[in-house]
């Protein structure tokens, strides 16, 4: 590293958090009105933070436009699971209830620029975006919902991968969510997946890969297994940009890696070559 | 005799032992011509299928192979399929849907291979794709569970119209190894998070995940092959005499129900 790209030092004035944002990626000082209005991408290193379902839905659709759907369906606990921690239902609640949002992802009815859509987006802050029941049901119940509708369907994922905490019911719902894209697609409606940090496991294993278009946000980690666990097997160590965006979009398992800034318009622009929003008369 | 707890069934449903996907095929079928090749990069050993007749019906069969010797493990990589696996599977079944010949899938894998190349060469795609293919394959689908049921590497094979699992099989999300690393902070904890995980056959007919549970000899399936492949292969040919029946339309409403309803 050149000492002009050295991350900027802690500035000399104690910093407060009020002021100031550290970058998660490459820890320089950030004014924290700069990076909200950045929409949480460091102007240094282009780090794309975590976005909670609601900042993400307000980027991503027409003011006013975002209509929850699902909402009835929430936290399942099918094999009233308990570990070290405590009792999982308890957990789920608490998260609930501190998040706003049932569970790990919130759909909706939108208008994308103008273009009327179903969108689901991935809240990795509930319980690290991990697909349980009540995940796979929105999810299903949303692309059924595209269907009744004649709308194409966006899911933006950012998960773990599966829930552990539902076992076996949670490894179904992978099958599930995908049977629902299938009949989607079989309608002749588009899927777009947008991957975000993290889309890992029993995501990426399912929905999030099978997009006819698959976006990606720039830096995200994209992959199967974990890094620990594949060092584990092969006994290497991995290079940095392993399971990146950039490498999986090397590797040829996405379409293009868009920054967030322009991720609406690039949406946009996609679902008119798709034939959407069209004025028909 | 003392009840079996469901870590003695996770160490029956892994014993070395165990009859694997060779044993069914040299035990159940009167013919099998195995089919190699996912046609985009090579032949997985880790999961192999070819055209098989099971009593005089003609199948596509499917499975992932776990060896017996050690070579033969190195070879089949313990079971655990890489992406040209599934992608060969795929194939496979898209023929099988051509010639209108059912499928017949065993699962026995610990798990997807979680190596550096097999990330490279698109892991999660691979499996994705199937569940998609699956869940819309024109022709009636069997699975059987034989051994372990090792999460998103059994399910890349496992979406068919019967569910079916032998008495000591495990599927399951996680290992219970991983599952206590992760969530107790310690390995050892393995034999607790496999009770809670609930991942033997008698768990997850409860929980309505799969549609029969094939019994084995007392003992387990490695105590006797012949009467464990004899047992299978009855079973399955029973599922497949009534899912013939049903126009391709119903077969594939009743899939999607099946799946649906699954954590509804």
């Amino acid at each position: 590293m050149a000492w002009f790209e050295k991350a900027a030092e802690a500035p000399a004035r104690m910093p407060t958090e009020a002021v100031w944002t550290v970058c998660p990626s490459c820890k320089a000082y950030i004014e924290k009105m700069a990076w909200n209005a950045a929409d949480k991408v460091c102007p240094r290193c282009n780090y794309h933070e975590r976005l909670g379902c609601r900042e993400r839905v307000a980027l991503l659709a027409d003011a006013g436009s975002f209509k929850e759907i699902n909402a009835q369906v929430t936290v399942r606990d099918p094999l009233a699971f308990k570990d070290a921690s405590g009792a999982y239902a308890d957990k789920a609640k608490a998260t609930a209830a501190k998040l706003g949002v049932g569970e790990a992802v919130l759909t909706g009815t939108a208008m994308l620029d103008n273009i009327p859509i179903v969108l689901g987006v991935m809240d990795f802050k509930f319980l690290g975006g991990s697909l349980g029941s009540g995940t796979g049901e929105r999810i299903r119940l949303a692309a059924e919902k595209a269907v009744a509708l004649k709308r194409p369907l966006i899911l933006v994922t950012a998960s773990g991968g599966a829930r552990m905490h539902e076992g076996i019911v949670s490894l179904m719902q992978m099958a599930k969510t995908c049977a629902a894209i299938a009949q989607l697609k079989d309608a002749g409606l588009p899927y777009f997946a947008v991957l975000t940090d993290p889309t890992t496991g029993g995501v990426s294993a399912s929905y999030a890969m099978v997009g006819d278009l698959n976006i990606a946000e720039p830096k995200a980690l994209i992959g199967f297994a974990g890094r620990r666990v594949i060092e584990q097997t092969i006994k290497q160590k991995l290079p940095d940009d392993f399971q990146t965006a950039e490498y999986t979009l090397a590797h040829g398992f996405v379409d293009h890696i868009v920054p967030r800034k322009e991720m609406k318009a690039f949406l946009a622009k996609m679902l008119r070559y798709a034939g959407c929003g069209k004025t028909d008369g | 005799m003392k009840k079996q707890t469901p870590w003695d069934i996770v160490q029956i449903a892994r014993h070395s032992e165990r009859p694997n996907i060779g044993d069914y095929i040299r035990l159940m079928c009167e013919d099998f011509v195995e089919l190699h090749g996912d046609r985009l990069f090579g032949d997985d050993r880790g999961l192999i299928g070819g055209f098989a007749t099971i009593g005089g019906e003609k199948v596509m069969l499917i499975g992932h192979r776990k060896g017996r010797t050690v070579e033969e493990n190195i070879e089949a990589n313990f079971g655990m399929a890489s992406p040209e696996g599934y992608r060969k599977a795929m194939r496979l079944m898209r023929l099988a849907e051509k010639y209108r010949l059912p499928v017949v899938s065993l699962v026995d894998t610990p798990g997807a291979y979680p190596g550096s190349e097999a990330e490279a060469r698109g892991q999660a795609e691979a499996i994705a794709h199937n569940l998609e293919f699956m869940s819309t394959l024109k022709t009636p689908m069997v699975v059987v569970v034989t051994g372990e049921g090792g999460s998103g590497g059994a399910l890349g094979i496992a979406v068919g119209d019967r569910i079916l699992m032998l008495q000591n099989a495990v599927y399951s999300v996680i290992s219970p190894e991983g599952c206590a690393s992760i969530l107790w902070r310690d390995g050892t904890k393995a034999a607790l998070a496999a009770e809670t995980l609930k991942i033997t056959a008698d768990s997850l007919m409860g929980l309505g995940i799969i549609d029969a549970i094939i019994p084995e000899p007392p003992g387990g399936a490695h105590t006797d092959a012949a009467k464990t492949a004899a047992t299978v292969k009855k079973a399955v040919l029973a599922q497949l005499a009534a899912l013939k029946k049903l126009p391709v339309e119903k077969l594939l409403e009743q899939r999607y129900a099946k799946f649906a309803k699954m954590g509804q």
